[in-house]
């Protein structure tokens, strides 16, 4: 015996969706209450519009910080999403015009299809701007009191094409001890990735099949800090945030053991694995949309001091001079 | 003591046989027990782990602030109202479109090779994964529609991701009323169609109603499709739902625990805890609206 009519399921079905469309319609957004830090942009006529970014995740903290106060200077009349689908996933939108600006943990590869070949194609005009500096950080778990120091052969032996299976510490250095090399390392796709396999393998990409890769650098540092014959390499600010699980190692470029500091990554004497960090901002755009090129100003006047509060090292002061100037020449010409 | 000789040397024959079953039927009981403990035991400890991270960050403040890179300030406010308008949306389009291919298919489809063939297929649909379903969505909804990386291109993606549970789910609802119930509505003269929305579809809406809300859980709760339709990360404004950017929990989720400082893996927790609530909300809801749809409902 049934009494329900099928008025009462759609009626029933109307309820649910409207309940949690008052949900949603009873929100407001909420104003941004964070310290003035930085200089807002001077401009007289208030800036409007949305900039849309996308690409590294390692250039993501930066830009994330970059974009919070640029929109808190602007009153929030400007929107500025970030997203992080890679460096090489936001060429690809950025080629084709769909972001304004892309974050790039390594420079643009001229002669891809998906990147230079594209924003040719397509007429995107662009400007490389360095940010930050990282320093590519090897590590190992801090009980491993061997590895103090590889040379970029030794590292070349752990992670290259050519690398054995059960590859033993001891085939590295006989000193070392015969227990296997546990490896992990960032997946295929991040701009880390291929910075270390350019610089330690000599070539982009090519780098041995038996470690454990991850796109979370946290799942490394987790698998490091628990196994004594683990190493692995990601940014330098993953290492900042858990000196107390893992071990630095020293890494010897021809010219002597460099441990990765502050210092050492900002005069580039970390060889080979300080690398420069970049934005790559659209120029043609940036000439028709005044808020694109003062939310460009505003990252190349700030990037230091917000660069350094996330985990990475300031640019020198004549590099980031010349590129203003090379952004303003662009822009303005 | 004639009659008992033969039992007991029945039950002398049987007895080892006996205790071995007895046996296994106990280890079996123990691995049940042990299954289900297992299972128990990890659910908790895997939320007393996040409730433990996420009780510092919890508060008001968390709940109606924008995303932050200082994580004292950020909060989840986008992304809630953005998992809100996708679940709205997508909640809108499948009901009526998967419960229309259901009634299709249990009761106007003949029972011919090529409507098997159709319901194997939305079966095997239903275990695609879900990043197949965003190169779709980006294909067809992001470009070839030119609707962009909006959220309405999302909800429509995620619509399609759940569009076969929905199916499998309310044609099971609909298998499970009884024939009787159908040739009933026939001996009392009605039409198939006054057969079909008065008779069987409200004695079916109990099971149909938990599976779409179900169904709506697995879309609120994924990320992978989101990403490659383009879906931002930090969002600091409520999205329009036709055009502009968006952001939704688990992305939010997932751009926080990739970050190395420790705060932010708080607040990440912090709004596991808000994405687990509002799957809570659904999940009760669907009890609430199968209880109150079945009160009548007596075979």
């Amino acid at each position: 015996m049934i009494t329900t009519r099928p008025s009462r399921l759609a009626a029933l079905a109307l309820t649910a969706t409207l309940a949690i469309a008052a949900c949603g319609g009873g929100a407001t957004p909420g104003p941004s209450s964070g310290p003035t830090s930085g200089t807002p942009t001077e401009s007289m006529a208030p800036l409007s519009g949305t900039i849309t970014i996308d690409g590294s995740s390692t250039v993501y903290p930066i830009t994330e910080l970059v974009a919070e106060e640029f929109q808190f200077a602007n009153n929030n009349t400007v929107q500025v999403p970030v997203a992080f689908s890679g460096t090489g996933g936001g060429f690809k939108k950025f080629c084709t015009g769909e972001t304004d600006i892309n974050d790039a943990s390594r420079p643009i590869k001229a002669e891809d299809e998906g990147e230079g070949l594209a924003c040719e194609t397509n007429g995107v005009e662009w400007v490389e701007l360095q940010v930050a500096i990282d320093g590519l950080t090897v590590v190992v778990n801090p009980a491993n009191d061997f590895a103090a120091c590889l040379t970029v052969d030794q590292l070349a032996a752990i992670y290259g094409p050519d690398s054995a299976e059960h590859l033993l510490w001891s085939d590295i250095d006989p000193s070392f001890p015969a227990e296997e090399v546990q490896r992990y390392m960032p997946g295929a796709d991040s701009g880390t990735f291929d910075y270390f396999t350019e610089e330690i393998n000599g070539e982009t990409d090519a780098a041995t099949t038996h470690a454990t890769q991850s796109e979370d650098d946290n799942t490394l540092v987790t698998g490091v800090a628990g196994d004594t014959y683990a190493i692995a390499f990601f940014g330098y600010a993953y290492y900042v945030e858990n000196t107390d699980k893992l071990k630095a190692v020293e890494v010897d470029g021809g010219d002597g053991c460099v441990a990765p500091t502050d210092e050492t990554i900002n005069s580039n004497e970390y060889a080979p694995l300080s690398r420069p960090i970049f934005i790559y901002p659209d120029v043609g755009k940036a000439r028709e949309r005044p808020e694109l090129k003062a939310f460009v100003d505003y990252y190349l006047a700030n990037t230091n001091a917000f660069s350094t509060e996330v985990g990475y090292i300031a640019v020198p002061d004549d590099v980031l001079a010349a590129e203003v100037a090379e952004w303003e020449a662009a822009v303005g010409g | 003591m004639a009659a008992l000789a033969p039992a007991s040397r029945t039950d002398s024959r049987f007895e080892p046989a006996l205790m071995r079953r007895k046996v296994t039927g106990t280890l079996f009981y123990g691995a049940c027990v042990a299954a289900i403990a297992l299972l128990l035991l990890t659910l908790i400890v895997l939320l007393v782990d996040v409730f433990v991270r996420a009780a510092p960050w919890l508060d008001l403040q968390f709940l109606t602030s924008p995303p932050s890179s200082r994580p004292a300030r950020a909060g989840i406010l986008p992304a809630i109202v953005g998992t809100l308008e996708i679940g709205i949306i997508v909640g809108v389009v499948t009901f009526p479109i998967g419960v229309a291919a259901a009634i299709y298919l249990v009761e106007y489809a003949s029972d011919s090779w090529i409507n098997r063939l159709l319901q194997t297929n939305i079966s095997n649909l239903a275990g695609v994964p879900s990043i197949i379903y965003g190169i779709l969505g980006l294909a067809v909804f992001v470009r070839a529609l030119a609707m962009g990386p909006t959220i309405l291109a999302a909800a429509l993606t995620l619509s399609l991701l759940i569009l076969p549970v929905v199916i499998i789910a309310s044609v099971e609802a609909l298998k499970a009323v009884p024939h009787a119930q159908r040739e009933g509505a026939y001996a009392l003269g009605a039409s198939r169609w006054q057969m079909v929305s008065r008779s069987v579809l409200p004695a079916a809406a109990p099971g149909i109603m938990t599976g779409v809300i179900l169904a709506m859980a697995r879309a609120i709760g994924e990320a992978a499709p989101l990403i490659l339709i383009g879906a931002f990360t930090f969002v600091t404004f409520l999205p329009n739902p036709i055009s502009g950017q968006y952001t939704v929990l688990p992305i939010q989720i997932y751009g926080w625990a990739n970050r190395p400082q420790d705060d932010f893996q708080g607040i990440s927790a912090a709004a596991i805890v808000v994405i687990l609530a509002l799957m809570l909300i659904l999940n009760a809801l669907a009890l609430i609206v199968r209880a109150r749809l079945s009160r009548h409902i007596q075979w």
